[in-house]
């Protein structure tokens, strides 16, 4: 397994390359250096010096790929996606177009986006397979038609209803927790309660169909049969075996997500005003600010490859017919 | 213990009867619940903010809706950002609060500067002789009761030198916010200070965007910017070793600024953040190794002399200030503007300053959170920068018989409102090169005044702006010398003055001035072919409506339109070439002077012409013109100057430059326990005179935050519900036997 995880890192080498190099294309087909200069200089008295001196000191006063003013291997590394490329591979993120670290500004925001995302993400989960699990006990019956419909009708529902709605409801009308924001400590339960709630509320209809589609192909099976002709009980029929039998596809569609919790929430982070890193990313593209796009693109590659190894690896987990080699 | 909490709670009665006991428990279990989830804290269970400190009174507002990007003074240019340092740093000038036209004063310096007018030789001019000017010289005090705030750049070692002073950078990265240093002084405002800050703005690593504009002016900083830029260095570069010909520091306190030729405008720009001083041992310390990488910079801890100094910032969430202790002191003005007395603007008169201790600004990126804790009471106003009413105008405002009045709920809870006509303005220019709008001869001009006529900015403002403007019969914006209201006050050329209001032309005449333009019913008279027009937006200042509704006005008179929305990047790569029929653009005022508008059409600042960045967007030559904005801008203000201006707003008229214009109009709402709310368009150094009423917040919080807790019970009885039939089921399945 050791040699296989040795393998796959490898294999991540030249996908953080390709992603880093389309990163970069993608931001500087829409924006030039002198763009992100007068963006970060403001729309007065933005003369010709002060654009040049923000690209001097930002390091944008290269070309982009290759530098015919060079010689040798100049040619290459004394351009803007060398310079700025290599030092990510090294976690060396540099800073913000506005100056700050931000590896330093990752590591603050860390923290509130697991505030929300983790107890989201594993409320999230138990509820949907609990859900789920009962619905194919009733499974054929009147319940089990209602519960599809109310599924899919969570589903058609946007995102941003239910945000909306629950901060309107819950903290508007009813007052029962602030309708945004984000303190340290134990007050920061009362911040969490809405957005996790909503969260959770959110993917039920998604999540709970799903595993009911999975639990209802092992359902059919016939150790399921024999474990009722056992005299098994409904509900150890469907947590010790149903559920372990159907965890593959789970950890298929949930494992790969662990890591990512680190890099929070777009849209609950933005609403809530949960300073974490989905809302860091959110305010980069809206600001223009490559250097954090750059670097949360690139941790996002990262923990996405280390969520497929991760994957693999439960696999051996929940099967031990399966070998990685 | 909780059941006493209980008991105390307004919403929560105490059990009476036994057989009132389950149900109360219930309600006891559910609150507990609650309470737990809800940090236990006391007071609303919405309360977004952390128990107060102390009997510290605090303001609470927002930053919205991004945090700010720059706090160095050298490198701010936003006004959300000038909102924080102008609270921390004093400029040598600022703005009177309540007195309109806006009244410069003192503020870092002991008086108004003394301005003398230098010949080539450097010899001083006679007052008679002043147009010869080739240089201005600039004599400021500095007031001897300034001091900046504690701060550990001022820590002195057992050695006499400074005691945070590294070589390691690890040693640097021990510390992660300015809170964390144990030991902090501070020291008088010195002149040095204020020189040393300029040479910052001359420093081309510092990234100052006036390092071109003030080049110009200030004798020396080309020759400073070149020089320094030559040197090469690796960490503090100290500028005081750097001489700045055009600033001599002539003792501890008193200081010079020398400007080539004569730019009486120069003043205002001291009442800015970028002329407010900056010790070079503040510089230093800021660039001990290591401190960086916890943004520990000048650009993120502002140290300065005003009334408040940061204690806290995390541009993620809030940012804190508290009262300067060693703040010079200050008392709240006793005169006003007419009506201020009125209004309670002047009830505190006299009395010390700052009022309040402490102010948190929290960041909202959304209109809904923000609205609904302004309405809660937790924030005590509804924006700093922004109004932020704009997309809750319909539900807070209701037109009544006198103009725009709040709505009823809001005037129940005692909100006032607090208008800013800022001062600024909007347009709609033509590119007065363009081969079919531009030109001078009398047919484009027109032409023009056709399509202005046609353009009903009244109803453009109402529908798309509700009302959240006023339209612009010249450049100059209302509280700017200039600036005239009433029946002399309108455009000839679109308005007329009809019982005691401008009321726009009728169509009809647009139509007529298409046929003497040569258009006939929208058409070119000579080829037949349809006028169409097209007009460079940004795309995310326009939507689809109001394109439509633009379509549809020049329709009226035949003329087709074609929107080319992009962002401003590219607009403004279009602007600079003149690569544009009509373009969208604005401009809120550094200054409250008519040159700081007026330059807005000087031909010299025609991007096409200098090659620059210019602000005559609309490429407007006229001689005339130019020759009035030379003799206007170094002209003293008097009936002189006045005719002047009045000269060059006739002539923009009659050239019809720009296509239609309006003045931003904002509406602030005020809680009722905030006081001395009067907007200033100009200064944003106004926290200092804000006063709080917390005794009256606090009730008032309460009254309005009591929750409602019957969803609680109906949600977990709903749950409930949707459990039993599966439990049942469940058991009756389990119970049931082979079929």
């Amino acid at each position: 397994m050791f040699a296989y995880i040795i393998r796959r890192l490898l294999y991540a080498i030249p996908i953080l390359i390709g992603v880093n190099l389309l990163t970069f294309v993608l931001f500087f087909v829409v924006n030039s250096p002198d763009d992100m200069a007068v963006s970060q200089l403001g729309a007065k008295y933005v003369t010709p010096e002060a654009i040049e001196n923000w690209k001097a000191k930002n390091g944008y006063d290269k070309p982009l790929f290759y530098n015919a003013g060079a010689d040798g291997l100049e040619t290459v590394t004394e351009t803007i996606f060398f310079a700025k490329s290599v030092r990510l591979f090294a976690f060396d993120f540099g800073r913000s177009e506005s100056g700050r670290d931000i590896s330093t500004d990752v590591r603050r925001r860390m923290g509130p986006s697991l505030a929300v995302v983790l107890p989201t993400f594993l409320v999230g989960i138990g509820v949907n397979i609990c859900v789920a699990l009962m619905v194919v006990m009733f499974h054929a019956s009147r319940l089990d038609r209602a519960a599809v419909i109310v599924f899919v009708a969570l589903m058609s529902i946007s995102y941003l209803f239910y945000i909306i709605g629950g901060q309107y409801l819950v903290a508007k009308t009813w007052r029962l927790v602030p309708i945004s924001g984000f303190l340290s400590g134990a007050e920061v339960w009362k911040f969490l309660l809405l957005p996790v709630l909503v969260g959770v509320v959110a993917g039920i209809g998604a999540g709970a169909r799903w595993y009911r589609t999975l639990f209802l192909e092992e359902a059919n099976q016939d150790y399921v049969r024999t474990a009722r002709a056992k005299g098994c009980s409904e509900l150890a029929v469907l947590f010790r075996h149903i559920l372990p039998n159907a965890l593959i596809p789970i950890l298929t569609g949930v494992v790969v997500l662990v890591p990512m919790l680190f890099m929070g929430s777009l849209l609950i982070e933005s609403f809530f005003g949960i300073p974490g890193l989905g809302s860091y990313m959110l305010d980069a593209i809206n600001a223009q600010d490559f250097a954090i796009v750059r670097s949360m693109v690139f941790i996002g590659s990262i923990l996405y490859i280390v969520g497929l190894i991760l994957t693999d690896i439960s696999y051996t987990w929940a099967d031990p017919r399966v070998r990685l080699s | 213990m909780l059941r006493t909490f209980l008991n105390k709670w307004d919403a929560v009665p105490a059990p009476d009867s036994p057989d009132q006991r389950p149900a109360q428990t219930l309600h006891a279990l559910a609150l507990a619940a609650c309470l737990l989830l809800a940090g236990c804290g006391k007071g609303p269970w919405n309360n977004p903010h952390p128990p107060p400190d102390g009997d510290k009174v605090t303001y609470y507002s927002v930053m919205s809706p991004a945090p700010p990007k720059h706090l160095d003074p050298a490198i701010s240019y936003a006004s959300d950002e000038a909102l924080f340092l102008m609270q921390i740093y004093e400029p040598p000038l600022g703005y009177h609060f309540l007195k309109r036209p806006y009244e410069l004063e003192p503020l870092g310096v002991e008086r108004m500067p003394a301005v003398s007018y230098l010949d080539a030789t450097g010899k001083p001019l006679p007052a008679e002789r002043v147009d010869e000017a080739a240089f201005t010289r600039y004599h400021l005090t500095v007031r001897a009761d300034a001091r900046y705030q504690p701060h550990p750049a001022f820590a002195v070692a057992e050695n006499g030198g400074a005691r945070y002073h590294f070589d390691d950078p690890a040693e640097g990265r021990r510390y992660r916010q300015i809170t964390d240093f144990a030991h902090t002084d501070a020291r008088p405002v010195r002149a040095e200070d204020y020189a040393y800050a300029i040479k910052r703005l001359a420093d081309p690593r510092a990234g100052s965007p006036m390092i071109g504009f003030m080049g110009r002016y200030i004798v020396g900083m080309e020759t400073l910017s070149a020089e320094l830029d030559a040197v090469s260095r690796d960490g503090w570069l100290d500028l005081r070793e750097f001489d700045l010909a055009g600033v001599d520091v002539l003792d501890e306190r008193n200081y010079t600024i020398t400007i080539n030729g004569r730019y009486p405008q120069f003043v205002y720009w001291l009442a800015m953040h970028f002329f407010s001083p900056v010790p070079a041992e503040v510089d230093r310390f800021y660039h001990n190794p290591g401190f960086a990488e916890s943004n520990l910079t000048l650009d993120w801890w502002p140290v300065g002399s005003g009334p408040f100094m940061m204690v806290r910032n995390d541009p993620n969430s809030e940012i804190v200030l508290e009262r300067n202790p060693n703040y010079h002191g200050d008392v709240y003005p006793s005169e006003g503007a007419p009506g201020d007395r009125e209004r309670g603007f002047l009830e505190d008169a006299g009395r010390p300053i700052p009022f309040i201790d402490r102010a948190e600004f929290r960041l909202e990126k959304a209109v809904l959170p923000l609205w609904t804790k302004f309405l809660q009471g937790y924030y005590d106003r509804s924006g700093e920068v922004h109004g932020n009413t704009n997309s809750v105008f319909d539900r807070a405002f209701v037109v009544g018989p006198e103009g725009l009045e709040l709505a009823d709920d809001l005037a129940d809870h005692g909100i006032t409102l607090s208008p800013d006509v800022k001062p600024g303005i909007y347009y709609y220019g033509f590119n007065m090169r363009d081969p079919v709008l531009g030109g001078y001869t009398e047919e484009r001009r027109k032409l023009r005044r056709a399509l202005q006529i046609a353009f009903d900015v009244e109803e453009y403002l109402n529908i798309f702006y509700k009302g959240n403007g006023i339209v612009a019969h010249s450049p100059i914006p209302p509280g700017i010398p200039g600036h005239k209201g009433g029946a002399e006050g309108i455009n000839p050329y679109t308005h007329d003055w009809v019982d005691g209001e401008a009321r726009r032309k009728p169509i009809e005449e647009a139509r007529q001035l298409m046929v003497e333009a040569g258009y006939p019913n929208g058409r070119d008279a000579r080829t037949g072919e349809p006028l169409k027009i097209f007009i460079d937006v940004q795309s995310q200042a326009i939507s689809t409506t109001s394109m439509n509704w633009i379509d549809r006005a020049f329709s009226r008179i035949g003329v087709q339109v074609e929107f080319r929305p992009a962002d401003w990047n590219r607009t403004r790569e279009k602007l600079l070439t003149g690569n544009t029929q009509i373009f969208s653009h604005g401009w809120l005022a550094d200054y409250p002077d008519p040159e700081n508008f007026l330059f807005l059409l000087y031909g010299p600042e025609s991007p096409l012409l200098c090659n620059c960045d210019g602000a005559n967007n609309a490429s407007y030559e006229r001689p005339e013109y130019d020759e009035l904005f030379e003799a206007m801008r170094v002209a003293p203000p008097g009936p002189a100057r006045a005719a002047m201006v009045k000269r060059m707003v006739e002539l923009y008229r009659e050239d019809a430059v720009w296509l239609f214009a309006y003045y931003p109009k904002d509406v602030y709402l005020n809680n009722a326990w905030v006081h001395n709310t009067k907007r200033h368009g100009i200064s944003k150094n106004t926290l200092k005179y804000l006063r709080i009423n917390p005794a009256l917040r606090e009730q008032k919080r309460r009254a309005w935050n009591q929750p409602v807790t019957w969803p609680l019970y109906a949600g977990a009885a709903l749950i409930t519900a949707l459990l039993l039939p599966a439990v049942i089921a469940y058991r009756r399945r389990q119970r049931a036997t082979a079929r």
